[in-house]
């Protein structure tokens, strides 16, 4: 069997909070141990609470962060450690496209050169002739006319612009893109239209896919399996059928009831989450949740519950699935 | 009466390269009390037209034609002294770029607090409590800590619910909500769109949204205008406009969003896009400015524009085919 592309054991970030209160140092624990696996051609997606660590995660695989603790290891090789000297090539097979197509391409820089630098950066283009037939390409994978090479960043829409940055990442010839809420800015048929370039591209170069997103019906649409975070950490984890279907996780069967469905007929009864969503510089004791959670019961208050199995492919970390099937609301309420 | 009539809004921004029509010639009504919801492609003129009502157009470039009756008074002929104690007392706005929107050397208590001193004559004690008060009813956890931070230390969404803060302390009689859930996941979005609600219940205000979900439009929505490039070619009740829309641009909206739980079995399909570009706005356009993209246009749409027309009861698209239903269209 093969590694997976991408591994990620335990990872912890923490960030130090300024001001230190009576001399003790305080953290913001903003992921906290946190193991999934992605592999190649397999989109993942990450969905969670605003604050629950998504970006932070991106960032860590991404190595813009060093993480505090745990590992990560791409295509076999650990590079939560690695120096940036040794780090270069791995930089080059992980790649991002951010939420704001504005701001994250440089007014001052063309098309042309902003899709060049990471193509000479990496040394993927023998010579001038082989960069131009690459620049074309990308244009073309991405559905962008090639003479708007020559345009700056401010002359195209938010759609096109987002184009522009998913050809960026493409120059570098990726393994896997991190997508932090990539569609998330743009308007509904300009969505379609990335989401569905997005799919093209994974089928057709193998690509691997992190997707962060808050779209619930988007993530749905297009992935293969989905990790629920809460507070820094994974709540549950599986194929988007089983989550989708037969969430495990209250947390998960809340955040489903909440998406608001493009049918004003629709009824739908959504489950309230009641009380303050919990700090993640003191996250409550034993199940995260707990505070939150309509089910919840005296040991959820002291033991934390450990992610387990319980499907295959399939693992969530909630006691109630101790239960026999009879008395754990969660199963009572199957959708599907 | 209605609490706010738009009638024939023309807003225009002078450029470089000719005149911007981003506004161009746009009418509908907010009752008291109800929520109307605006929905159209990127750079349509949605958040062009709230800042028309709210006034902060910047003039030069922009200029504002045609007349917005608050409680009947044309706001586009009220001074700015006036005008400034309509915001904030009677209409305030929820931004779509909140970190443009907030003070970034203000802590956000202090911010709140500001607003609500002004308005509504509040003590610095009394108001700053309310402020955590706020910041509270929007989800932000721990409150009082967040209240005593400056908008940069602060996540997107939590950033963005400030501003919601912001914007209901006041109880304002119409709320503008431009995009006021976009950063925010979806067990957040449903306490805001309950705020909404509430704001609607216990002083009877009326709230514009604009929005590209349209889950949260059938969610919120009573009535809906449909904007594309500068104009209104659709306006309807939210259950007429999900359930028989009568422009192929709103269509092509409502085909391409995915639902949740229709994917789940096998190979997920594509979705639906709308194929072209939006048409510049700096040249005239001949015909129906959906032409250019529509599937059924014939020879007449792109010689003559449509009229708006009432095609069912409360229903007006501009249209020259609309009377055909969706199942002829598509086949
Ligand atoms: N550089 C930093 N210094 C201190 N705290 C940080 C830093 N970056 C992130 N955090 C904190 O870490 C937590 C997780 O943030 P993160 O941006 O990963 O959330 P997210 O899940 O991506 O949220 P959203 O859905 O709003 O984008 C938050 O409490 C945030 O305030
Ligand atoms: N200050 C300005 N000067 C010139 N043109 C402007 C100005 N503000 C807006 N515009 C133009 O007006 C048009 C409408 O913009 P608007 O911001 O209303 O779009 P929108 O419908 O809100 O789009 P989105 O969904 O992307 O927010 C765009 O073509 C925009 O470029
Ligand atoms: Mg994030
Ligand atoms: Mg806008």
């Amino acid at each position: 069997m093969t590694a997976p592309l991408l591994e990620v054991n335990d990872l912890k970030m923490h960030f130090p909070l300024g001001g230190a209160l009576f001399g003790e140092r305080r953290y913001v624990y903003a992921v906290d141990g946190l193991s999934f696996r992605v592999e190649r051609g397999e989109t993942l997606s990450l969905v969670g609470e605003s604050g629950c660590g998504k970006s932070t995660v991106g960032r860590a695989i991404l190595r813009l962060l060093k993480p505090t603790g745990g590992q990560v290891v791409l295509a076999g090789k650990r590079i939560d450690d690695m120096g940036s000297a040794k780090l270069r090539p791995y930089r080059r097979r992980v790649q991002v496209v951010f939420q704001d197509p504005f701001s994250s391409l440089n007014p001052r820089i063309r098309v042309r050169d902003a899709l060049a630098e990471p193509i000479n950066n990496f040394g993927l283009a023998k010579d001038n002739a082989e960069l131009t037939r690459k620049l074309n390409m990308l244009m073309d994978k991405v559905g962008l006319p090639r003479e708007a090479l020559g345009r700056w960043p401010h002359e195209f829409s938010g759609g096109q612009r987002q184009r522009v940055g998913i050809a960026r990442a493409l120059a570098a010839e990726p393994d896997l893109i991190v997508c932090d809420e990539a569609v998330s800015a743009l308007d509904v048929s300009v969505k379609a239209q990335i989401v569905n370039l997005l799919g093209d591209l994974q089928k057709e170069l193998g690509l691997a896919l992190l997707f962060i997103s808050h779209d619930l019906a988007i993530v749905e649409h297009m992935t293969h399996r989905v990790a629920v975070m809460y507070l820094g950490k994974i709540a549950e984890i599986g194929t988007k059928r089983q989550i989708f279907a037969r969430p495990r996780h209250p947390y998960t069967e809340a955040l489903l009831s909440a998406v608001p469905t493009p049918d004003p007929l629709a009824k739908r009864e959504r489950i309230m989450l009641k009380g303050d969503v919990p700090s993640p510089i003191s996250p409550p004791s034993g199940c995260r949740f707990h505070t939150r959670c309509p089910y919840a019961f005296d040991r959820c208050k002291s033991e934390e519950p450990r992610l387990r199995e319980v499907e295959k492919g399939h693992e969530a970390a909630c006691h109630l699935n101790d239960r026999d099937a009879q008395d754990n609301p969660l199963l009572s309420g199957a959708r599907a | 009466m209605p609490l706010l009539e738009v009638d024939r809004l023309q807003t225009h921004f002078r450029t470089p390269d000719g005149v911007n029509r981003a506004v161009d010639g746009v009418s509908f009504h907010i009752d008291k009390g109800e929520t109307l919801a605006v929905v159209g492609e990127s750079g349509c003129g949605k958040s062009v037209t709230a800042m028309s009502i709210m006034r902060l157009i910047a003039e030069p470039p922009g200029r504002s034609a045609g007349e917005i009756r608050f409680e009947g008074k044309d706001l586009l002929k009220l001074s700015e002294k006036e005008m400034r104690k309509i915001r904030g007392d009677d209409i305030s706005m929820i931004f779509q770029e909140p970190m443009t929107s907030l003070n970034p050397v203000l802590k956000v208590g202090r911010q709140i607090g500001e607003s609500l001193r002004l308005h509504q004559g509040l003590g610095r004690a009394a108001a700053e409590d309310k402020a955590v008060e706020m910041l509270r009813l929007v989800g932000i956890p721990e409150p009082k800590r967040r209240a005593g931070e400056y908008p940069h230390q602060l996540s997107g969404g939590m950033r963005q619910r400030v501003m919601i803060a912001m914007a209901l302390a006041c109880s304002p009689k119409l709320l503008i909500a431009d995009e006021p859930t976009t950063a925010l996941d979806v067990t957040i979005q449903a306490q805001i769109l309950d705020l909404m609600r509430d704001l609607k219940q216990r002083v009877g205000a009326a709230i514009l949204i604009i929005t590209h979900d349209l889950g949260v439009v059938a969610e919120v929505a009573d009535r809906v205008v449909v904007m594309y490039a500068g104009r209104k070619v659709e306006e309807a009740p939210v259950n007429d406009l999900f359930a028989d829309p009568k422009h192929p641009y709103t269509r092509g909206l409502l085909g391409a969003v995915p639902k949740l739980g229709s994917s789940l079995d096998g190979e997920a399909e594509r979705l639906a896009e709308i194929p072209g570009i939006v048409p510049s706005l700096k040249k005239k356009i001949e015909g129906c400015v959906f032409a250019s993209r529509c599937p059924d246009a014939e020879d007449v749409c792109r010689q003559f524009a449509p009229a708006l027309e009432e095609k069912a009861p409360a229903h007006l698209a501009a249209c020259h085919f609309s009377n055909r239903d969706a199942a002829e269209a598509a086949a």
